[in-house]
């Protein structure tokens, strides 16, 4: 008998006002699994992630991570669930190390935190995981340098770590590689491919090097509805799917 | 490290030792400066680390203060001179916590503002609270069997509290719960993605700041002796703010230096001129305009946290 | 209706049209510039103050109607232009500090020029007697007060939904980045706001002082009623104003006639329930 999947969407949609950003989306991501989402401009990609990870509530449909209703839970409680996420635009904490960023990631799930005497340095764990991923990344020669001095290609890594720390079963990155170099991309998507696969990914992207290098499966997204999914190749061939990119530029 | 520990160290001593060399009416501006720091500290750990600028920090100084007449007067103790007005205030702190936590930036500092004014409303209305003349009277409780009604020995005994709770919360920010406050101030969207249960914190940072302030009131009441409607007044939460900025948000010793300033100030404006209000307003006016990191933000050279 | 109660909805709809007008100038501001002017009951003050002296110079009510703003107006403009248009890109915090200092330095300023007794402002001739409505006895300035806020209410609609002024200010009120990017001269309009608002509490002052008269605590004493208005009514909203002020007004009325002892409180639970089911006040914008 095959698992529940690790995600399963059910007819997920979300209006505003007169607009359908999200309608009627049904995706199901199992386990161990690279699901890339392809579209253009304004097909709902990041509106879907809004959706998944708590931060937009929807206006209809189902999210099931796991195979528990997830639906209309606050984020940070999605968040402790195993799921995590990247953002399209930096989010960090500027005037922090790198360390402390990471740091504080790592730490969100512990009741640790909640210490009001005591030190930081004593909550080993989280700091061990913080090296680990900062290491993961590439940052572990930044350690001691305010996330606001990097350059832009190290804190996308940062964001992708920060994403990374909480030890996420599900990781949703919202186009990781965007804004960068072809180097910064090629390092991005070597250490996207080195993550152990226990870790599910699920990935926005634009660049169609970094979703061939990547992907198990995609998903086409269209004026927020699935158009088609499968290997990159059988979607690469799609006719329509070469429409919708052509009729969008 | 060792330079802070030093200079903590030498202002205990100075503080320990003005009484031997001064006269009763500079001392009694340094026990002031004391109490008034304390309430600003705590404001600065909601401010300066949480980043949460609230307008009705006045509320719990005056539910502290006014606990501790109410409690002084029939069962004068340590427990009803300190833990009792602590936990009103810690109550209080819930509850107005609770309502408030829900929005942030202007909208807080308007509710938390409208709260602490509500209390003021019922001190000033309520004649078992003494009305608009408050109650006077408060005895000081006996610490360890000794009294503490000279000046001598109530120096002591202030410097004890209010040094223990500067520690307290300074030990706090350096904690791990600080550093979580320090992570919403930088960015509470991401705290939330990575699954930080942020209102908690906040609501939990909110009471123990408004605690730290409730024993300020009560220090304030033994101080004086009395207690008025007034420890509730918003002008009273402008005031800590005032010396919160002055000193330096972020900068727990700068919550004491901002208050030396103010009262300092205060004290040798009004002594010269009648329009003591217009100097210290036109001082805040200015100071506000260009000097914004404050005395300690200044000195350094530079503005906000430190790493 | 009993005549007592009829009595007290009309004092409490003329104390609610005050607030009206002392609170659209701050809501605006509110709304807009995402001040928090806390000097703006120092308006309400000085123009009490304005309309003492224009009818101590000149012995009429109307003009001290009419000059008082305006003067209160310029004041406005004028701080606004040198003291918080250089705080507009630092957040909430510097400017509550900025204009809680303006507080002390108004309040003085008025006790040095005009002593610190209270003043009494004369009512006008035309209003000074009392009516008698339908077995309720009331000062018919009261009377007054309530016509005239309730005009001043529409020629406020009319201005900020119908005039091209208007659009320019609901713009700005909803998204002032976007109108600089349209062309609009987004720092004059905020000024203009500013000193639209200064002069409304002015006005507000005017009007309140044959009923309260003038003494220098008054514009920090009014500043909270108008703060939980604008909170309850909603930032930024014209109609907010209208219905917070009204419902105030009625509850901080009844409150002092059916709770004395507890009728402060009384406003502070209405607006801690409203906003425990509407954080946002009853028309504002939905936060977040």
């Amino acid at each position: 008998m095959t698992p529940p999947p690790l995600l399963a969407l059910e007819r997920l949609t979300r209006t505003f006002g007169a607009l359908n950003a999200v309608n009627g989306v049904s995706l199901s991501v199992p386990a161990r699994e690279r699901r890339v989402i392809i579209g253009p401009n304004g097909a709902g990609k990041t509106t879907l992630f809004n959706l998944i990870t708590g931060h937009l509530a929807p206006s209809a449909g189902r999210i099931v991570l796991e195979g528990a209703p997830v639906t209309g839970l606050p984020p940070h409680a999605i968040a402790r669930r195993g799921l995590s996420r990247s953002f399209q635009r930096n989010s960090l904490f500027p005037r922090l190390p790198v360390l402390e960023n990471l740091r504080l990631a790592a730490a969100a799930d512990g009741v640790g935190s909640w210490r009001l005497l005591g030190r930081v340095e004593r909550l080993a764990a989280p700091l061990a995981r913080a090296r680990e991923t900062a290491e993961a990344v590439g940052l572990a020669e930044r350690l001691d340098v305010l996330a606001g001095a990097l350059s832009y290609g190290e804190q996308r890594q940062l964001e992708v770590g920060l994403a990374l720390a909480t030890r996420p079963r599900l990781l949703l990155l919202d186009e990781p590689t965007a804004g960068m170099s072809p180097e910064e991309t090629a390092r991005m998507t070597r250490m996207l491919e080195g993550l152990p696969r226990d870790i599910t990914l699920l990935i926005i992207e634009h660049d169609m090097d970094v979703v061939a290098s990547l992907a198990d499966q995609v998903t086409v997204l269209h004026y927020g509805e699935v158009l088609t999914e499968g290997s990159f190749a059988h979607v690469k061939a799609d006719p329509r799917v070469y429409e919708v990119y052509l009729g969008s530029a | 490290m060792r330079v802070r520990v030093a200079l903590f160290v030498l202002a205990v001593a100075a503080v320990a030792a003005f009484p031997l060399g001064a006269g009763p009416y500079p001392v009694k501006l340094l026990q002031e400066i004391l109490i008034f720091g304390i309430f600003a500290l705590s404001l600065d750990l909601l401010m300066g680390y949480a980043g949460m600028v609230s307008f009705g920090h006045s509320a719990f100084f005056g539910i502290g203060a006014y606990t501790a007449a109410l409690t002084l007067v029939k069962w004068p103790g340590l427990t009803t001179a300190l833990l009792v007005p602590a936990a009103a205030a810690a109550v209080g702190a819930l509850v107005i916590g609770f309502f408030s936590i829900r929005v942030s930036g202007v909208y807080f500092i308007m509710l938390t503002l409208a709260f602490s004014q509500m209390f003021h409303a019922v001190a000033f209305q309520n004649s078992f609270l003494g009305a608009e003349d408050g109650l006077v009277g408060v005895p000081r409780p006996d610490v360890l069997g000794l009294s503490i009604g000279t000046l001598g020995r109530f120096h002591a005994y202030l410097l004890v509290i209010v040094g223990l709770l500067a520690l307290f919360v300074w030990r706090v920010t350096r904690s791990p719960f600080g550093h979580v406050l320090r992570g919403i101030h930088e960015n509470e969207a991401r705290m939330q993605a990575v699954g930080y249960p942020v209102g908690r914190y906040k609501l939990a940072a909110f009471v123990l700041a408004g605690t730290v302030a409730g024993v300020a009131g009560a220090l304030y009441t033994q101080f004086q002796g009395s207690v008025s409607p007034d420890a509730f007044l918003w002008t009273t939460s402008g005031q800590a703010l005032l010396m919160v900025i002055i000193g330096g948000t972020g900068t727990l010793g700068g919550a004491f230096l901002g208050a030396a300033a103010f009262i300092l100030l205060q004290s040798l404006v009004s002594s010269y001129t009648e329009r003591w209000m217009l100097i210290l307003g036109l001082t805040f006016v200015l100071l506000v305009l260009f000097a914004p990191g404050g005395i300690v933000g200044t000195l350094r050279g530079r503005v906000g946290l430190r790493a | 209706m009993p005549a007592d109660l009829f009595a007290q909805v009309l004092n409490g709809l003329a104390y609610g049209f005050l607030l009206f007008l002392l609170s659209v100038g701050l809501t605006l501001i509110f709304g807009m510039l995402d001040v928090v002017n806390l000097a703006h009951g120092s308006y309400y003050m000085l123009g009490a103050y304005a309309g003492l002296t224009v009818i101590a110079v000149a012995g009429n009510f109307w003009l001290a109607l009419l000059v008082a703003p305006l003067a209160v107006a310029v004041v406005g403009a004028a701080v606004e232009r040198s003291c918080l248009r250089p705080l507009y890109r630092r957040g909430p915090l510097d400017q509550v500090l900025l204009t809680f200092g303006l507080i002390y330095v108004f309040e003085d300023l008025v006790k040095g020029i005009w002593g610190g007794r209270i003043r009494s402002i004369p009512t006008p001739d035309l209003f000074a007697s009392s009516v008698n409505l339908w077995g309720a006895v009331i000062p018919s300035y009261r009377l007054f007060v309530i016509a005239f806020g309730l005009a001043m209410a529409v020629a406020l609609w009319l201005l900020i939904e119908r005039t091209r002024l208007g659009a320019i200010i609901r713009a700005g009120v909803f998204d002032a980045e976007m109108s600089a990017g349209m062309g609009i001269n987004v720092s004059r309009v905020f000024t203009l706001v500013f000193a639209f608002g200064a002069g409304l509490a002015g006005l507000s002052g005017v009007i309140a002082g044959p009923i309260q008269s003038a003494y220098p605590p008054m514009g920090a004493s009014i500043l909270i009623p108008a703060l939980i208005v604008v909170v309850v009514g909603g930032l930024g909203s014209l109609k907010g104003s209208l219905a917070g002020s009204l419902v105030i007004g009625q509850a901080e009325t009844f409150g002092k006639v059916w709770l004395p002892g507890a009728s402060m409180v009384i406003i502070y639970v209405v607006m801690a329930l409203i906003l425990l089911f509407r954080p946002q006040g009853l028309f504002g914008r939905a936060l977040k």
